[in-house]
C-alpha cells in the first residue's frame, strides 16, 4: 500500500533548517540598551534578545536561548532582518509576520527571508514558537520607547 | 496473550485517518483511549439510571446510587482488598494527592518534619508537599536517580530518618518507565513511624497492583490512564487512616448533622467527597475496570513489556538516537522516552504528527527529572493493549524522516 506524503514537509524548508544549525547573531552584545528575555512556559523555549537602540534605530541586535527548530530559525531570521533598521520599520515587519503567523496572510514582501515561517501558520500549537522573539522584541521596543 | 486485533475492535477513535495516514495513538500514558464498552456504559447510565445518589428515595436516585457504589466495590478488589470504605473517588490523581496532604498533611506535620520524594516525581506529587512544606515549615527532601534510570535507594534509605512523617514515591515513571520497589521503601518508611503514599497514576493501568503487598499507606490513582472516563481518580487508604483524618471539602453529602455553627460528619469514605460527585464517570469507570480485568493483568503487563522490548530494540537503531530509562524491558512500562541528536523533541513530534503518529514531546509534568537529565523535554512514545508492532513500525518510518531532515551531513530539508 502505498501511503500518501507525510504532511507538514513545507514546515521544515531548508532556510529554517539552516538558520537553525548556523544562527546569525548569536551571543550577548557589549553594550546592550535594551536586555529582554521570554519563556514559553509550555514548552521551555527561551529567547533572549539583547538591542541596541539609539535615535530611533536599532544599531545592533543579538540573541541566545534554547528550544526548538521554529523558535530558534525565527529568532535569527528577526535578528538577521532587523539589524540597522529603524524602529517604525521593524514595527511594520513584526505586524506583518504577526499576521502571516496569526491570520493567514500572504507574507508581504517586506518581511524577506522571514515568509519561509509561512507554513507554520497551519499549525496553531506551532505559531507560539515562532513568536516568541517578537514577542520579546515588543518588550525591548516598549522598553526602549519608554526610557527616550 | 491480549489479541490486539480484537482489542482494536472496540477502539472506535483508532478507526481514523490523521494527516492523511491511519492514526497511531502512542500517547496513552498522558491518557488512554476509551473501549465502546467504556462510552456505552457511559450512555447507558445517563439514558437509564441518571439521578443524584445517596439522597433520593425513588427508584432512579436508589439505582444510581447502587451502580455508583457498585463501582467503589469493583475498585477495592481491582486494588487486592476487600473494604470499599477505603476507596474514595477524587477528580483525578493529582487531587488525590492534595487530598492526603491537606487532610492528613495539615494534621501531621509541623516546623521541622521532613518529607521525602524523588527526583523523578510528576508535578502533582512535588507541588502540593511544597504547598505542605510553606504551610507547615516542613522540609522537602529528594532522593536522586541512578545512571541506570532507576532510583537511588541507597540515598533513600540516608534521607528517611527521624523526623520524616511522609515519604511519597511514584510506582512507575511516566518519563522513565522506571518501576519503583514500593514495597521496599515502605518498609523504610514504616521503620521510622513514617507513611507511604504511592502515586500509582501510570501503575494501575498497566500491571497488576495489589495495594497490601505494595505495603503502602496510600494509592492514588486515575481512571482517564486506565481506559476509563476523564474526571475520575481514587484514593485508596490503610484501614482507620480515612476515619483519622478531617474532611478536605466541605458541602454536601459529606456531612451528618449541620447545625448553623458547626457540623459533624459522615462516615468515610463519604466525608470525603463533598457535593455532587463525577457518577456517570464513574459508573463508567466500573466498565474500563471490567475490561481489563477480562483481559488479565498480568496479560496486559506481558504485552507491554513485548511491545516495549520490540520499541527499544527498534528504536536503537536509529542513527543518534538515545533512550531514557533502565535498559531491561522488564524493569520499565511501556514508555519510551529519546533524545535524537539535533532535532528538538517539538520538531520531532511535528513531523511524528505528520505521520499520524501521536507522541508526546515536552518537559511531561517532570521538571525536576529534566534538570537532572540535562534535557530541556524529551519525546515519549507510550503503549497500550491496542497498540501493536505495525505502531511502533509507524513511528519508525517518521523517526527516519526527522533524520531526514535534521540528520548531520544532510543539506535537503524535506524528502
Amino acid at each position: 500500500m502505498a501511503a500518501p506524503e507525510p504532511q507538514f514537509d513545507d514546515l521544515y524548508r531548508e532556510i529554517i533548517l539552516d538558520h537553525y544549525r548556523r544562527p546569525r547573531n548569536r551571543g550577548e552584545l557589549a553594550e546592550p540598551t535594551q536586555r529582554v528575555e521570554g519563556v514559553n512556559p509550555v514548552c521551555g523555549d527561551e529567547i533572549h534578545l539583547d538591542l541596541d537602540i539609539e535615535d530611533g534605530t536599532i544599531r545592533d541586535l543579538s540573541f541566545w536561548g534554547s528550544g526548538c527548530s521554529i523558535s530558534q530559525s525565527s529568532a535569527s531570521m528577526l535578528t538577521d532582518r532587523l539589524k540597522g533598521c529603524p524602529v517604525e520599520e521593524a514595527e511594520r515587519v513584526m505586524q506583518k509576520v504577526r499576521a502571516m503567523l496569526m491570520e493567514g496572510a500572504d507574507p508581504d514582501a517586506e518581511i524577506g527571508d522571514l515568509e519561509a515561517l509561512e507554513g507554520v501558520a497551519k499549525l496553531p500549537v506551532r505559531v507560539k514558537c515562532a513568536l516568541l522573539s517578537w514577542n520579546v522584541l515588543q518588550e525591548g521596543i516598549r522598553q526602549a520607547t519608554t526610557a527616550a | 496473550m491480549v489479541n490486539v486485533d480484537a482489542v482494536r475492535k472496540d477502539f472506535p477513535i483508532l478507526e481514523q485517518v490523521v494527516n492523511g495516514r491511519p492514526l497511531v495513538y502512542l500517547d496513552s500514558a498522558a491518557t488512554s483511549q476509551k473501549p465502546r464498552q467504556v462510552i456505552d456504559a457511559l450512555v447507558r447510565y445517563y439514558e437509564t439510571s441518571n439521578a443524584n445518589i445517596h439522597r433520593g428515595i425513588h427508584t432512579l436516585a436508589t439505582r444510581a446510587t447502587d451502580q455508583y457504589e457498585a463501582v467503589r466495590g469493583k475498585t477495592a478488589s481491582f486494588l487486592g482488598v476487600s473494604n470499599p470504605e477505603d476507596v474514595v473517588f477524587t477528580r483525578n490523581t493529582t487531587e488525590a494527592i492534595n487530598l492526603v496532604a491537606r487532610a492528613w498533611g495539615d494534621a501531621n506535620l509541623g516546623a521541622g518534619d521532613e518529607i521525602v520524594l524523588t527526583l523523578m516525581e510528576h508535578h502533582s506529587n512535588i507541588v502540593p508537599w511544597q504547598q505542605l512544606a510553606a504551610r507547615t515549615g516542613a522540609v522537602l527532601r529528594y532522593a536522586g536517580i541512578t545512571p541506570g534510570g532507576t532510583l537511588d535507594l541507597d540515598q533513600v534509605r540516608g534521607l528517611i530518618g527521624p523526623r520524616t512523617k511522609v515519604v511519597s514515591v511514584m510506582h512507575m515513571s511516566n518519563v522513565l518507565g522506571t518501576i519503583n520497589p514500593i514495597a521496599e521503601i515502605a518498609e523504610m518508611a514504616h521503620a521510622v513511624g513514617a507513611l507511604l503514599v504511592a502515586d500509582g497514576a501510570q501503575s494501575a493501568p498497566h500491571l497488576p497492583v495489589k495495594v497490601e503487598q505494595l505495603g503502602c499507606d496510600f494509592f492514588a490513582f486515575s481512571s482517564h490512564k486506565m481506559l476509563g472516563p476523564t474526571g475520575v481518580g481514587v484514593l485508596w487508604a490503610r484501614r482507620g487512616l480515612l476515619e483519622s483524618m478531617d474532611p478536605f471539602l466541605g458541602g454536601g453529602d459529606m456531612i451528618a448533622i449541620v447545625r448553623q455553627e458547626e457540623s459533624t460528619w459522615a462516615d468515610v469514605p463519604h466525608k470525603f467527597e463533598a457535593g455532587t460527585p463525577n457518577i456517570a464517570d464513574v459508573v463508567a469507570f466500573g466498565a474500563a475496570i471490567d475490561y481489563l480485568e477480562a483481559l488479565g493483568m498480568d496479560a496486559v503487563r506481558r504485552h507491554e513489556v513485548a511491545i516495549t522490548a520490540y520499541a527499544m530494540d527498534q528504536l536503537s537503531s536509529i542513527e543518534g538516537l538515545r533512550i531514557h530509562g533502565p535498559g531491561r524491558p522488564e524493569d520499565r512500562g511501556g514508555v519510551v522516552s529519546f533524545e535524537m541528536n539535533l532535532a528538538h523533541p517539538h520538531d520531532i513530534a511535528t513531523i511524528a504528527d505528520g505521520h499520524g503518529v501521536a507522541i508526546r514531546a515536552g518537559h511531561h509534568c517532570a521538571q525536576l527529572l529534566m534538570r537532572h537529565l540535562g534535557v530541556p523535554a524529551t519525546s515519549r512514545a507510550s503503549f497500550s493493549i491496542y497498540n501493536n508492532n505495525n505502531d511502533v513500525d509507524a513511528l519508525m518510518e517518521a523517526l527516519e524522516h526527522v533524520n531526514r531532515v535534521f540528520g548531520n551531513g544532510s543539506s535537503r530539508a524535506a524528502v
